[in-house]
């Protein structure tokens, strides 16, 4: 089975024009709030597109991507902490001075999280199944753990951040610049994924969710290809950090924590696993039934339940394989 | 081409392999023949690297290899169609043919999917189906095919037949005939011994791990007391 072309573009040209025009429909409708909810479902989605690289193309299923969610978001509170402050970021071996900086900022912090990955990685992958889920998720509470430890930067209580990260041209305290940063962010995140995952090196990933002996006895030294898929979605989980740090002016060590990581899965698996655009859904529709139904009931994941499990019984590829007609292997 | 001396493997404790010889003349077609279970898919699984040997060496044009992990083992130039096909499902076919491509022994004239696919003419119509919508006999030859595309100095076929239609066995055979002809050397495990004793040039019979015969295929065809003790013909 595959996606109907026709039904596919119909729906992926729709969620892209609305998703173009959403400020301005925003400020028709008199309701600028739903600018700020939907840089959060864009912010989300680049979360959860690079979750479902490693899941739903890599099978390898992680609890602990919201670790490098924190890692990003992290990055970008300290150093807004000490730009603040006025203090050194680092005083020894050489004195470091903090940046607001986005050109700065945002590689350092993606970069920062993608060698995380490698570090997590290059352990975890040495297991596989329940043990790999095991074990990104202990990295993950290692890390939630030290970011609760660090008095310095609020502890437990976290870390305001004063204004957002200075990008040239763009005002991103402007929330309709702001949102328009993070729908470019996605796009070019969704364009490389697709780069990717049909390439030669997501090929061999693929191949290798299903058989990695296999493939190893194509000449494939599968751990490594599977170690730099692993950093490439930590990567882009930095990147959504970083986006979450400036658009909530706030960092908590919750950013870090295992149920974070949860939802990201919840999203993933909700918009269609193994799809490049399904976790944009699954992020879309998860939020904003949050949004809806919070506004009737505290309780409101009582409704979420039965339907997750409506999904993943009656459709096979996510609320994106439903809409797009069918459940291909991958779109 | 392929060397084994006095291999020996085990899984557990409990030893499958006892001192198995074997060699493999270049541009060869050789079997390895014997009823289920006594250690012919053991012998591949050795060769690629897939099960520590106990004892014994295991050499590639002179190199050993026997405690290279798989991957190197492949990239040194070893072919594998396994038993059981084990396409990948979520690939289609063009792409379980693009991800082996690479020519890793340096072959002058590599395969290319142009020649595999004037091998296997029928899987041309099949190019952008995925692995799991493809027939049996359609996932067989693309897993040879495949194991092609990585331009291997030796091929090993492990029941590379085993429970398709005689029409499909008869195109996995030709192909075989025409990769023979271009000089390609073979292993090839398989029931199917009218169709060995044709296009194989030496046969190795095992039982309870152990090469207990080895011969040209005159002599096979000639002994059918042989043929019927080993092989149940």
């Amino acid at each position: 089975m595959s996606f109907s072309p026709f039904r596919r573009r119909l729906v992926l040209g729709t969620g892209l024009t609305i998703l173009l025009l959403l400020p301005a429909m925003a400020s028709f409708a008199g309701d600028p709030y739903l600018i700020t909810l939907f840089s959060r479902i864009l912010i989300y989605a680049l979360a959860a597109v690079s979750l479902d690289l490693i899941i739903g193309y890599g099978g390898m299923v992680s609890l602990g991507h919201a670790a490098f969610v924190g890692i990003g978001a992290y990055v970008v509170g300290i150093l807004s902490f000490h730009v603040q402050d006025g203090s050194l970021l680092l005083s020894w071996p050489f004195e470091l001075q903090a940046s607001d900086a986005a050109l700065l900022v945002w590689p350092a912090a993606v970069l920062i999280s993608a060698l995380m990955a490698v570090l997590i990685g290059s352990v975890s992958l040495r297991t596989s199944g329940l043990q790999f889920i095991m074990i990104t998720l202990a990295f993950a509470q290692m890390l939630f753990y030290l970011a609760v430890s660090l008095e310095a930067y609020g502890g437990d209580d976290g870390i305001s951040i004063w204004s957002r990260n200075r990008l040239p041209l763009v005002d991103l305290s402007d929330d309709s610049s702001f949102y328009y940063i993070c729908l470019v962010c996605l796009l070019v995140f969704l364009y490389l994924s697709h780069r990717l995952v049909f390439s030669r090196f997501g090929r061999v990933v693929r191949g290798a969710k299903q058989n990695e002996l296999r493939m190893q006895s194509l000449g494939f030294p599968t751990y490594r290809y599977k170690l730099v898929c692993f950093s490439i979605a930590g990567a882009g989980g930095g990147l959504a950090g970083v986006l979450i740090a400036n658009q909530n002016e706030f960092v908590s060590p919750g950013l870090l924590h295992w149920t974070h990581s949860g939802e990201l899965i919840v999203m993933v698996l909700l918009g269609g696993m193994g799809t490049l655009f399904g976790p944009v859904f699954g992020a879309a529709a998860l939020l904003l039934m949050e949004e809806l139904l919070s506004a009737y009931t505290e309780h409101w994941m009582v409704f979420l339940g039965p339907f997750l499990i409506l999904v993943v019984l009656f459709a096979k590829r996510g609320i994106y394989g439903w809409l797009s007609g069918a459940g291909g292997n991958h779109a | 081409m392929l060397k084994l001396r006095r291999v020996e493997a085990c899984y557990g404790s409990s030893q499958a392999l006892f001192g198995v010889d074997l060699e493999l003349a270049d541009g060869s077609v050789t079997t390895l023949l014997g009823r289920n279970g006594m250690g012919k898919t053991t012998v591949v699984r050795s060769i690629m690297g897939m099960l520590p040997l106990r004892a014994g060496v295991i050499r590639l044009e002179g190199r050993e290899i026997q405690r290279l992990p798989s991957y190197a083992i492949a990239r040194l130039g070893i072919g594998l169609v396994p038993e059981g096909r084990r396409i990948f499902p979520n690939l289609t076919l063009r792409e379980n043919l693009l991800v082996a491509a690479a020519n890793y022994a340096g072959a002058s004239e590599p395969y290319t999917m142009e020649h595999v696919l004037s091998i296997f003419p029928k899987l041309s119509d099949r190019l952008n189906h995925f692995g799991n919508q493809l027939s049996g006999g359609e996932q067989q030859m693309l897993a040879v095919a495949r194991a092609l595309m990585i331009n291997p100095r030796v091929l090993i076929l492990d029941e590379a037949t085993e429970g398709l239609a005689p029409l499909i066995r008869a195109e996995i055979w030709r192909g075989l005939t025409i990769l023979k002809e271009k000089g390609q050397t073979i292993l090839v495990i398989d029931k199917n011994i009218d169709a060995l004793l044709r296009i194989a040039d030496h046969h190795h019979i095992m039982e309870n791990g152990r090469v207990v015969w080895s011969g040209s295929s005159s002599q096979l065809a000639a002994d059918k007391t042989r043929q019927s003790r080993y092989l149940g013909v």
